[in-house]
């Protein structure tokens, strides 16, 4: 049964896996500046998920949970995040994380995703979960220079040479589908709606895709449809793609169950 | 959001926060914990210390005894740990018995930066947040309009060395989650840009 906790669990997941992914650019960013520019990213990121999976540990009142458990001990049916977000850095189909990265998704997915956060973020300050609307009053601020660097990013690439900017539109047209399952309902965030504390994520979609459109357009791009299969990773049905994430993210702490440095 | 007014005085007189320190400074006992605090450097940026930097919040009682309020900067700031570690460490050497607490909201600042503070950062070399400029940022339509405008339009940076404003931003995100990088275009020295937040 959907709850709370699940909606809770949703805004973190969402914040590690990202975070993860944006990771693997550390040290090998295409220049020095964007390596350090995505390495603060997921900082960031890491550090959201951090705040929340803690919150959740402290909501459940269990005794044994805690962020640790949250991030390394569930598998992947239990990840509640988007699947736009688990995927590698590329716009083919890669059976794992280790291919070929191109800088056009990771700028395409951080910019589609920031577009989002920004809104949500600034209206879960007024969340009646005070805790979150702390959290959200923290990260709305974080989520503003994603958005600013990924914006200014789709602009460089896709006004660029003729090479980047065909990058930068298939990077856009591979993920703007992925981007439906923001508008779909769940159980979980009405739960969240319900109470108070949640945030109704359909209301953001014409100001979301506003800022798409004209940012796409000042880039010289196509706006792409968002049509096709609509994804389901808050579901918990992910794609083939974040077991390999969880594989790498998981590991030490799993050969090292409470190991500490 | 709530800011502290500007400070403009020394240490433990003025700049501190507001809210609990009104009552705070009536205590002799909080007072000394303040002045004890002094000490304690942001890891980071070893020339200011955390009342400087708006981090040290309030010395209160708590149900539990003395307490140390702190406010975490970045989420993903990994000097946060540090902060607690050091502020525990200088209260255990003083015989001091308090907890740290850390305390999300109201979230922290540039603002409550001291004035002090942001002069010592910018004579170690670290050009200070301009004020107010994050101001937007508590307004999810103002960043939204914002970004519809075109979001790169980067701070006027004086120089550090030379003060000259004709500087430009090398890159958002520099050595640590809170700067930026800049250059000066008038004496070619590149320096940090503590961003508004």
């Amino acid at each position: 049964m959907a709850s709370y906790q699940d909606y809770l669990l949703h805004l973190a997941d969402n914040a590690l896996i990202l975070g993860q992914r944006n990771a693997e650019w550390c040290g090998h960013g295409p220049v020095l500046e964007e390596d350090l520019a995505l390495a603060n990213n997921s900082l960031d990121l890491i550090g959201q998920a951090r705040l929340l999976y803690q919150h959740v540990a402290t909501v459940r009142k269990d005794g044994k949970s805690s962020e640790d458990l949250l991030a390394y001990f569930r598998d992947v049916p239990e990840f509640k995040n988007y699947t736009l977000l688990e995927l590698p850095h590329s716009t083919a189909i890669l059976p794992t994380s280790r291919g070929d990265r191109d800088y056009a998704v990771t700028v395409a997915r951080n910019f589609l995703y920031s577009a989002l956060m920004v809104q949500v973020w600034g209206a879960l300050t007024a969340s009646t979960d005070a805790q979150l609307a702390a959290i959200a009053s923290k990260s709305l601020k974080e989520a503003q220079y994603h958005l600013r660097h990924a914006h200014d990013w789709v602009l460089r690439l896709g006004d660029g040479t003729d090479e980047s900017r065909r990058r930068m539109q298939a990077a856009m047209d591979y993920l703007m589908p992925f981007t439906q399952e923001f508008w779909t309902p769940s159980a979980m965030e009405s739960a969240a709606v319900k109470i108070g504390a949640g945030v109704d994520v359909t209301a953001f979609k014409t100001e979301w895709e506003a800022i798409v459109a004209d940012t796409l357009q000042a880039a010289t791009l196509r706006c792409p449809p968002a049509k096709g299969f609509v994804t389901t990773g808050k579901h918990g049905v992910h794609s083939e793609h974040l077991g390999f994430v969880l594989a790498e993210m998981q590991s030490l702490a799993r050969a090292h169950p409470e190991a500490v440095w | 959001m709530q800011t502290p007014a500007p400070s403009t005085g020394t240490a433990a007189t003025s700049g501190l926060p507001d809210g609990p320190l009104a009552q705070s400074r009536q205590s002799q006992a909080h007072h000394a914990v303040w002045e004890l605090l002094e000490s304690v450097t942001d890891p980071e940026i070893p020339v200011v210390n955390l009342r400087e930097m708006g981090i040290l919040r309030a010395v209160r009682a708590g149900p539990g005894g003395l307490e140390v309020v702190i406010t975490p900067t970045y989420s993903g700031c990994p000097a946060m740990g540090q902060m607690e570690d050091d502020i525990a460490a200088a209260l255990a050497a003083a015989g001091v018995a308090a907890r740290v607490i850390t305390q999300l909201a109201p979230s922290w600042s540039t603002d409550w930066m001291t004035a002090e503070g942001r002069d010592k950062l910018r004579a170690y070399g670290i050009a200070p947040p301009v004020r107010g400029a994050c101001a937007a940022s508590d307004n999810a339509k103002g960043i939204v309009f914002a970004a519809r405008k075109g979001l790169g339009q980067a701070d006027t940076v004086a120089c550090p060395q030379c003060e000259s404003d004709n500087t430009t931003e090398i890159s958002h995100f520099g050595s640590t989650a809170c700067k930026a990088l800049y250059r000066c275009l008038s004496c070619m020295e590149p320096f940090d840009y503590f961003k508004p937040f």
